[in-house]
Parts: C-alpha cells; structure tokens; sequence
C-alpha cells in the first residue's frame, strides 16, 4: 500500500511516517504545495493525507486536481481548521474523509484503513484474522463462523482495536472515538475499565484468537494470540 | 419623562409667567385708555353745555346729576380763578340697567368753572367708568382662557410637529436598541436631513464601527490563537503515543507520561471548545435542519449510558410532547450532551438525573451538592463549581452561547435538592 503525506510542519511529518511505517506501508512525503503536485501528477497513491493549508498553495486545489483525473476519492484531509465550508468543499470535491487536528494516532490509523478497504475490497466489507470475522456492513462478529452478538459500542471498540491491530490505543483515543468528542466534563475515562472487560469475556467464551492487552494503563492493544 | 412632557412643562411655566405679566401691563394701559377716553368726552360735553348755557339759563340751575349728568352751582369770582379743570374718580349712587337698586358705581367727575353772563358758575360733569373689579375679573378669565388655549394648542403641535420632527431620531433609537454586536447586521441608518441628527448616527456608527472592530479582531485572535496551537497539540500528542507505543518505558515513566497525556488532552479539549465558541459567536454554523430533541436526547443518553452507570446515576426520561428546532444537529446533540454530562458528572453516589420533555421545553435536573450553584456566574466561561473538576469551565458557556445563537432560552433553579436546567424553545 502506497501512501503520500502532505504536510508542512516537519515534526508532525515525521511523526505520521513513524506511525505509518509500522503498518508497513510505503511513505511518501510532501511539504509544500508544488512538491505535491508533482508527485501526485507522477504517482498513483492508495491513501492520499492532505493538508489544506500548504506553503504555495491550497490543499484544496490539489484535490480539484485529483477529481479532475477521477482520484480524489482517496484522499483524506487533515486540517487544524475545523470548518464547516472547508468540510464540505472538500467533501464535495470527492475527499473521504476529514480529520481535524489534533487527532489521536489510533484514529488516523482507523480513518486510514477504512479508505483503504473502501477503496479496494469492492463491497465486501469484513477484517479477518486468525478465527474472528468482523463484517463491517452487517456489523456481525463471527468467532469460527459462529455469531457473537455484540453492542453497539462493543462492536465500535472491536472495530477501533482490529483497525489499530498491534498499536497503542488510548483510553483517549478510544472515548473519543466510541462516545463522542463532546465528553468534555471529565478526563476520568476509567469507565472504558468497565467496556473493555465486558469485551474480553466475550471474547475469551467464544475462544476467539485475539486478546486485548493493557499498556500501562494507558491504554490497550490487540494482538493476535 | 420623555423630551415631549419635559418641553411641554418648561413651555407652560414659562407662559404662565409670561402672559400674568401681560396681563398686569394690559390691565392698567386699559384703565389708562379709558380714562383718556372718557376723559376726551367729559371736555366735549363741558363746552357743549357751556355753550348751551348761554342761550338757554336753566340750564344754570341744574344741582342735581338727576338727568343731564351734570350740575352746576354759582361761585363767587374768586373761587372761580382758583378752580381749573380736574378730574377725579369717585363714588356716585346710580342705578344701571342691570341694578335693581340704585348703588355705589364708580363714576369720572370733571370739575371746572366758567363764566356766564357776567356770573361765575361751577360745573361738574360725570361720567360712569368701568368698574374695574368687573375689569380685573374680566380680564382674568380672558388671559386664562387665553392660557389654556395656548397650552392646549402646544400639546398639540407638540404631539405633531415634534413627534414628526424627533421620528428619525426615535427611528435611530429603535435600531440601536436592537443592535447586537457579531449578529451581522448592517449599522443603524435612518434617513433625515437634521443636521444634528445625522451627527449623532456618524457618531454612534463611528463608536459601533470601532467596537465591532475591536470585536472582530479579538474573536479572530481567540481563533487563530487556537487554530496555531492545534498543530503543536497534535505533535505532542502523537509524539507521546508513539513512544509509549515503543514499549521500552519503565511503569513509572509510563505513569508520568500518562499524566503529560492526560493535560495535553485537558488542553486539546480546552482549544476546541474556544475554537467552538468563536465559531458560534461568527455563526459559522449553517447547517440549520429540523432536529427532533426527543431523538437528540435519547441518542445522548444511549452514547453516555455507560458512563452513567459506572458514576452510579440513574436517568429518567419522561416525554409528553415532541420537540422539533430549526437548528446545526451537531449543535443541538452538544447542548443536550452537555447538559447532561453535567448532571451525571456533578452528581452524587446513587443520584438521580430527571430528563423531562415537554411542550417547548426540556428540563434536565439532579441531584448533587445540596446547595445551588451561583445562577449568574455558572454561565460565564472559566466558571467551575469545585476546583477539582478537570472540565474545561466551559460547557455552559457553549450552551449559552448556541441558545443566544438560535434565540432559545436557557434557565438555572435549584429546589427540592434538585438541580434543574431548562431549555425553552418559544413557539415555533
């Protein structure tokens, strides 16, 4: 899997290549507006992280660029504007996504697979690995093809984790992902303890072959047995 | 009081004032008038009889003002140079057409003296004069008459001319009344050709134009200091993770670098609620749609179910009638949310949070400390309760703030050792 970021803060940059390259993607790089455009006129990327702010130029008319080629629709914008027109222009020009900075890199990671599977798993939606198969469309968790009914939130989790397999995710991360960004009243997200346990019993029942680790207490990861 | 009744009083005094004065002046140059007047004709009717005397001696012997108004007695020659013509005003018993007794009536007296046929006669002529009691009354009633035509004619013109003239002004008054810095609305303009009128616009507008300056510049700073620091948010957080995720830490470290975590999060959730709210107050929400409440609610209350349960709080929700805005989705979920994370978050072990919905209104209250909270301040941004709280201070400030946006009202009571917050929609 190919993917270019565009971004000019340099610190920002490397930090996304780091956390990129562990899902052994191939990373490409742009820091301005004309470097961008060059590679996107020369290259076919899967994954295309854009900033909208550049040195040169909008990101948003690197994207005008690419709808008229027909290959905007992998693009992800990340932006430290959370604006609504930005939001929808992009939107409109065939963008899949927008993340606003900050964002956790769990969710990045998510946001970055989700394109991806659109992109290339034409209509069938499911993660499989070992003996789990999570179908995204019927949302239905299948341990060896038997169905594990799950909730609304514990199927989110499950989905978040299998999305970040291998990765740190944050307690932050995860609450802000399953309950919303508007839990602003507390940053006691112990109740997360709570989910997570619940998930683990379902999952060690059904004889599922991942499990869910805690780092630290920080957060957790999911890792195949 | 307004400029119209204040005009009004000084203009009445003043004329009161001005028209005794009148009164008094014209009192007495009438009396002075009449006398000349009456005078003029008592020297007439002198030379006429003295003139008829000389035909006609009878005349000399009239001692009484029985008729002709006039008598004349015989004087000695001596007494005759001293005498010349006076006039006098004095009392005389008569009776006028409207008397039914003769009585007292002030009357005018010519004294004189001629000479006729060699013998010296004294002759004295009346006349009656006004009485000037009749005068002094008349004259009262008149100039009071006059008054208060004056006064009702100025109530009038006031009421008409002034209101015509002070239109622009209260037209000007009316705009600035209901002007609102950051609404959007053009400056206040009224049409009129008083000089001192467009003065005062071009110097209100000039004072609004400068606030509304000053106001742009400091919600644009409050924004683009938040947009600037979200980018450094962003590398601190992700740095953090990917060293934790690198999993070479002792626990310890691990622990510090969690609490490093935890405040970069406090300050992520700080910036984007001030971003938040300098977006509502430059209305850069205008996604408006019709948005069912009782949806908004019960979704709120299913994305914070679980948290609700591990703080031990149970939430009723009682619906008697369904609730629909025009207003931003996002923003109303934020409202409800907000409202209600407080009410679980502010809670007791083993509270309660009633949610009930009613026509126009929905009413979020619980239980918690059992005194209420200061309903002015909690509003203000900043404001927390308990210093412990690591909430941001301003989830009630965004509620306030999206309310004023869409016009609804948001309320404050405690009672019952409940604490309530009602949203109220008006009718729409």
């Amino acid at each position: 899997m190919k993917v270019l970021i565009v971004e000019d803060e340099p610190e920002l940059l490397k930090t996304l290549v780091d956390s990129l390259t562990k899902e052994n993607f191939v990373i490409e790089t742009a820091g301005d507006f004309n470097s961008a455009s060059e590679k996107l006129a020369v290259y076919e990327y899967d994954c295309i992280l854009l900033d909208i702010m550049l040195p040169g130029g909008s990101g948003l008319r690197l994207l005008e660029e690419l709808k008229q080629t027909g290959r905007s629709g992998n693009v992800i914008i990340i932006s430290a504007k959370d604006s609504l027109d930005d939001k929808l222009r992009g939107l409109e020009l065939g963008a899949d996504d927008y993340l606003t900075k900050p964002f956790h890199i769990a969710e990045l990671n998510a946001r970055v697979k989700a394109v991806l599977r659109r992109n290339k798993l034409e209509g069938k939606n499911t993660i499989e690995i070992s003996n789990i198969i999570l179908d995204l469309k019927e949302r239905l968790f299948l341990v060896d093809d038997c169905n594990i009914p799950l909730n609304r939130k514990e199927f989110d989790i499950l989905n978040y984790f299998l999305f970040n397999k291998n990765r740190l995710v944050s307690k932050n991360a995860l609450a802000e992902h399953v309950w919303g960004d508007h839990i602003d009243q507390s940053d006691n997200f112990d109740f997360i303890y709570y989910q997570i346990k619940n998930l683990r019993k379902k999952l060690q029942s059904s004889r599922a072959n991942i499990e869910i680790e805690a780092i630290y207490g920080i957060g957790y990861k999911l890792i195949e047995k | 009081m307004k400029l119209l009744n204040q005009s009004l009083k000084y203009l009445s005094v003043s004329i009161l004032f001005i028209l005794s004065l009148w009164a008094v002046i014209f009192y007495f140059n009438m009396l002075r008038e009449i006398k000349e007047s009456v005078d003029e004709g008592l020297e007439n009717y002198k030379r006429q009889i003295i003139y008829n005397a000389k035909t006609d001696s009878t005349i000399l012997t009239k001692k009484k003002f029985d008729e002709g108004l006039f008598t004349i007695f015989e004087i000695s020659k001596s007494q005759a140079e001293l005498t010349k013509d006076r006039y006098t005003d004095t009392l005389l018993y008569m009776q006028d057409a409207d008397d039914e007794q003769p009585e007292l009536e002030p009357v005018r007296m010519l004294t004189t003296a001629f000479k006729s046929n060699g013998q010296y006669y004294e002759l004295s002529i009346i006349n009656s004069m006004v009485e000037e009691g009749d005068l002094i009354e008349e004259l009262l009633w008149e100039a009071l008459w006059l008054y208060l035509i004056l006064v009702l004619s100025i109530i009038v013109i006031n009421n008409f001319v002034l209101q015509r003239l002070w239109k622009p002004f209260y037209n000007f008054l009316g705009q600035l009344k209901s002007y609102r810095l950051g609404t959007g609305k053009n400056l206040p303009d009224v049409k009129t050709q008083i000089r001192e009128f467009r003065d005062l616009q071009s110097a209100v507008n000039a004072l609004l134009q400068h606030t509304l300056e000053t106001y742009e510049l400091q919600n644009q700073f409050i924004g683009n200091a938040s947009h600037e620091l979200q980018t450094p948010l962003a590398i601190a957080i992700n740095k953090l993770e990917l060293l934790i995720e690198r999993g070479e830490l002792e626990n310890t470290q691990a622990e510090s670098i969690a609490e490093v975590m935890n405040i970069i999060s406090r300050l992520v959730r700080l910036n984007k609620s001030l971003l938040l709210l300098t977006k509502i107050e430059n209305r850069q929400f205008l996604n408006n749609q019709s948005v069912s409440l009782n949806e908004t609610v019960r979704q709120t209350l299913s994305d914070l179910e679980e948290i609700a349960e591990f703080n031990d709080v149970r939430i009723s929700l009682e619906e008697t009638s369904n609730v629909t805005v025009e207003m931003d989705g996002t923003l109303a979920s934020m409202v409800i949310s907000n409202l209600v994370g407080n009410a679980i978050f502010h809670n007791i072990p083993d509270g309660t949070v009633k949610i009930s919905i009613s026509e126009n209104t929905v009413r979020i209250c619980n239980t918690g400390k059992g005194e209420p909270l200061d309903y002015i301040k909690i509003f203000t941004r900043f404001y927390k309760s308990e210093s412990k709280q690591s909430g941001t201070g301003l989830g009630l400030a965004i509620v306030k703030a999206i309310c004023g946006l869409y016009g609804f009202t948001v309320s404050y009571h405690f009672g019952d050792n409940f604490h309530c917050f009602e949203l109220r929609f008006g009718e729409h």
